[in-house]
């Protein structure tokens, strides 16, 4: 009985989810051709493509990912591995669970203020990486610590008992078999970090020139889709804009599992 | 040579960790430091219980709006938080491996469709649906909590899974051993054990429903009012904030910081009692 | 991880690698940031200035228009864009020209069948007094108003020409023209306003005081609601963005301009 209840709740979620992709994919993927693709946007969005902005998409998340995730992971191992459980890391736990709930347009004002005036870098994808960056990081040391605090004692012990060091411990013993959580966060991460809109705005810009270098402005898929859509330019666009949007998180996660299960499998023979 | 590797991990580990947490007080500090003086200029009991939000004539009354956040939040973790749950307790304990290694990147997919996306088909879907429906223009607190249960789904159901994966399958078989069916060792001893991590996913997601502004903005219609029933237009908090950033100077400015630090202590709050609801039944 | 895994990881640190060191020929760089309804246009002027001179490039920013003159007055940027009906103060340091206008359409649901109001009648609708269609002959019905945010240009501006009223608090409130549109074209009673260069098939635009807001009547001065696009710039600003910006002002740009939506500034 109690079963049934969970597979209603899981059909409804699946169903209103999918709803959703489809809706997006049915209304956008018309729209989306080679040209479309490959091409840089003309006449204020209205014709032409989105190649400038794909390109930003992939690059301002992975910068942002490649620093929150060191810093992340690092933070966490070191919250749950090397300190005692004391009032220090409760308070330090707690304060970061509270900075995940304010709203991005802060974190954009913080990122305008600091890096783009403050330390002069302008509009800049490192801006916006290093923003981005601040954003997730909360997410990141959570998932991160939930997934090495659930590896189970017995395997380090063991790993002592067989005279490896602590850092050998974390590293060939508790990373790898909190592997699947570090990926969720990173991935929840990635996935913030491509539907952030207002605080890219504010620190890594909305040019929609290619980008040359870190220090140049880019334009994501969700800032394109942004203006767009809010600025009435054209409609057929911003949904096909989306469907790319869409399609392009789907790959990144399957390539991000894949690889996480190649690796699981390789080390388990 | 082992020992140096040792210290040196240890060494790397203390400052990258130090200067991740430095980053976050940074942005700590940024916020109080904009809004604080302002809280203490106007007074804390005009700013929290005040009506009127007026920002040209000095009136920063933000009442309203700390109800509103507070409906659409609740909302959106009433919807939000028992289909995650039930969600990840089935796919984990009651389907098979190959099909849920199809549906967990499918519902993951959706953490990363922008707000906006989600807003602009709350306004071209959900809101007439609500108004030819429920009545009221449609725009209300419903719209927003639907909107942001649907949001904050991903964040419950990756995480819930992950930490009900990770309870040993050694824990499932003692149950099963000692007689229980199949639903009880998944009630009583599994989803006890991955209870830590089910909570940190309600608190991660109530975070993002609390300070999510985009998709809020384009659903919920903005009005300054508390509202009086689910189809009533509400402002939220965060919607106060990125509706009249782009052109508040001065006072208003202030004022609006100060509304984030009023953010920042509700979650404070949101969290210390859902901390102290795992204390307390992990007590029992 | 000599793997698949690695050999990402590397080519992923050179690709950072190369970006962060640039590549390409030095070219003046000219920013312009600001009011987001401008941005569009702003690009299409400097895609069709930067292909007679290359020597230039020419980037814009959103942000809004109080972004655009705080970014003009601290340096972020050589140019702000902002649709205001008026300036404000920190703005007076810097030089200021009107670049285009933008007429402001009151707008409709097509399902309404009124099709004039007059100035009175929209104003006693935005303040509140009125909030029937009956009271202005259309149908039985509450009126569902709409406006922009309080930092909207085309808020205050619109406010400010139909006579200083403060917005009802019944009023939803949404933040940029798009979303207004799709609302207006959703709700059967509603009433709102936006930039009269993106009123399409979905609404319909009503006359007020019995013009009509079209360029025609916008140019006579007969239909008044219209607000100014200004760029505001440093007295310093270099050679090459003073060039742009009378590029800006040249028949050729405010002719692009008008085909796509703007009135021109003369």
């Amino acid at each position: 009985m109690a079963v049934t209840v969970l597979g209603a709740a899981t059909l409804l979620t699946v169903v209103v989810l999918v709803f959703i992709i489809a809706f997006v994919l049915v209304k956008g993927l018309p729209g989306v051709t080679w040209e479309f693709l490959s091409s840089a946007p003309k006449d204020m969005g209205k014709a032409g493509g989105i190649f400038p902005t794909l390109v930003g998409t992939v690059l301002l998340p992975l910068l942002a990912i490649a620093i929150a995730l060191p810093l992340g992971v690092g933070t966490a191992v070191y919250l749950t591995e090397y300190t005692r459980e004391n009032q220090l890391t409760r308070a330090l736990r707690f304060g970061t669970d509270c900075l995940a709930g304010i709203p991005s347009i802060i974190f954009g004002l913080f990122g305008f203020i600091f890096f783009v005036v403050m330390l002069k870098m302008g509009w800049c994808l490192l801006s916006g990486a290093l923003t981005l960056a601040i954003m997730v990081l909360p997410t990141i040391i959570r998932t991160s610590e939930e997934a090495i605090r659930s590896v189970p004692n017995a395997y380090r012990e063991v790993s002592f008992s067989l005279g490896a060091t602590r850092w050998e411990t974390v590293l060939k013993v508790v990373l790898p078999n909190a592997l699947p959580g570090i990926v969720t966060g990173m991935i929840l991460g990635i996935g913030r970090s491509i539907g952030e809109t207002a605080a890219v705005i504010f620190t890594a810009g909305s040019s929609l020139r290619m980008p040359m270098s870190v220090f140049d402005s880019v334009r994501t898929m969700s800032v394109h889709f942004y203006i767009l859509a809010r600025e009435g330019i054209s409609n057929e666009n911003a949904y096909a804009t989306a469907a790319v949007l869409i399609i392009s998180v789907l790959l990144i996660n399957l390539v991000a599992y894949s690889m996480m299960h190649r690796f699981i499998a390789k080390r388990s023979k | 040579m082992r020992l140096n590797c040792e210290t040196v991990a240890k060494g790397v580990l203390t400052v990258v960790a130090f200067s991740a947490l430095a980053s976050l007080l940074l942005i700590a500090v940024f916020i109080f430091k904009e809004g604080l003086p302002f809280m203490l200029k106007v007074g804390l009991r005009d700013f929290l219980f005040s009506s009127t939000w007026n920002p040209q004539v000095g009136q920063f009354g933000i009442y309203p709006m700390i109800v509103s956040s507070l409906y659409v939040t609740f909302g959106a973790m009433v919807i939000g938080a028992p289909l995650g749950i039930a969600g990840a307790i089935f796919m984990n304990e009651f389907l098979p491996r190959s099909v849920m290694r199809i549906i967990k990147p499918t519902i993951e997919l959706l953490a990363g469709i922008p707000s906006v996306v989600f807003g602009f088909l709350g306004v071209m879907v959900l809101a007439p649906f609500i108004r030819a429906h429920l009545g009221g223009p449609g725009l209300s607190v419903l719209a927003a909590s639907v909107i942001l249960g649907i949001m904050v789904l991903p964040t419950v159901i990756s995480i819930s899974t992950d930490a009900i994966g990770a309870v040993p399958n050694s824990y499932r078989e003692g149950a099963l051993a000692l007689g229980a069916t199949r639903w009880q060792s998944v009630h009583m001893v599994t989803i006890k054990a991955a209870r830590s991590g089910i909570i940190a996913s309600i608190i991660l997601a109530m975070g993002r429903a609390l300070g999510e502004t985009m998709a809020v903005i384009m659903v919920a219609g903005n009005t300054v009012k508390v509202p009086h029933a689910v189809t009533d237009p509400v402002r939220t908090l965060t919607a106060n904030i990125a509706l009249e950033m782009a052109n508040a100077t001065g006072m208003a400015r202030e004022a609006l910081f100060a509304t984030g630090v009023v953010l920042f202590v509700v979650i404070m709050i949101l969290n210390a009692v859902a901390m102290s609801a795992i204390k307390g039944r992990g007590n029992k | 991880m000599r793997t698949l895994f690695g050999k990402v990881c590397s080519a992923g640190l050179v690709t950072v690698l190369v970006l962060a060191t640039g590549c390409g020929k030095p070219r003046e760089n000219i920013t312009l940031a600001g009011s987001t309804a401008f941005q569009p246009f702003a690009e299409k002027l400097a895609d069709q200035y930067m292909t007679t001179h290359p020597e230039v490039s020419i980037t814009i920013q959103g942000g809004g228009s109080a972004l655009g003159i705080q970014s003009a007055l601290s340096g972020a940027a050589q140019v702000g864009m902002a649709d205001l009906v008026k300036l404000p103060q920190e703005a007076a340091a810097l030089k200021s020209i009107v670049v285009a206008r933008d007429g402001i359409a009151v707008v409709l649901n097509p399902a309404n069948s009124i099709t004039a109001l007059k100035l009175e009648q929209v104003r006693g609708i935005f303040s509140g007094a009125v909030k029937n269609w009956k009271e202005v002959g259309g149908p039985d019905h509450a009126i569902a108003v709409i406006s922009r945010e309080a930092g909207s240009g085309t808020r205050s501006s619109f406010e400010q020409i139909i006579g200083g009223v403060a917005l009802t608090g019944e009023a939803l409130v949404q933040d940029s023209n798009g979303t207004i549109r799709e609302t207006v074209a959703n709700d059967a009673h509603s009433i709102g306003y936006l930039s009269h260069g993106l009123v399409n098939e979905k609404i319909k635009s009503v006359t007020v005081d019995g013009f009509a807001c079209t360029e025609k009547d916008i140019m006579s001065g007969q239909y008044k609601l219209v607000r100014p696009v200004f760029l505001v710039y440093k007295g310093d600003a270099s050679p090459a963005c003073k060039a742009f910006l009378d590029y800006m002002l040249s028949a050729e740009a405010q002719e692009l301009l008008h085909q796509n939506g703007l009135i021109r500034a003369k």
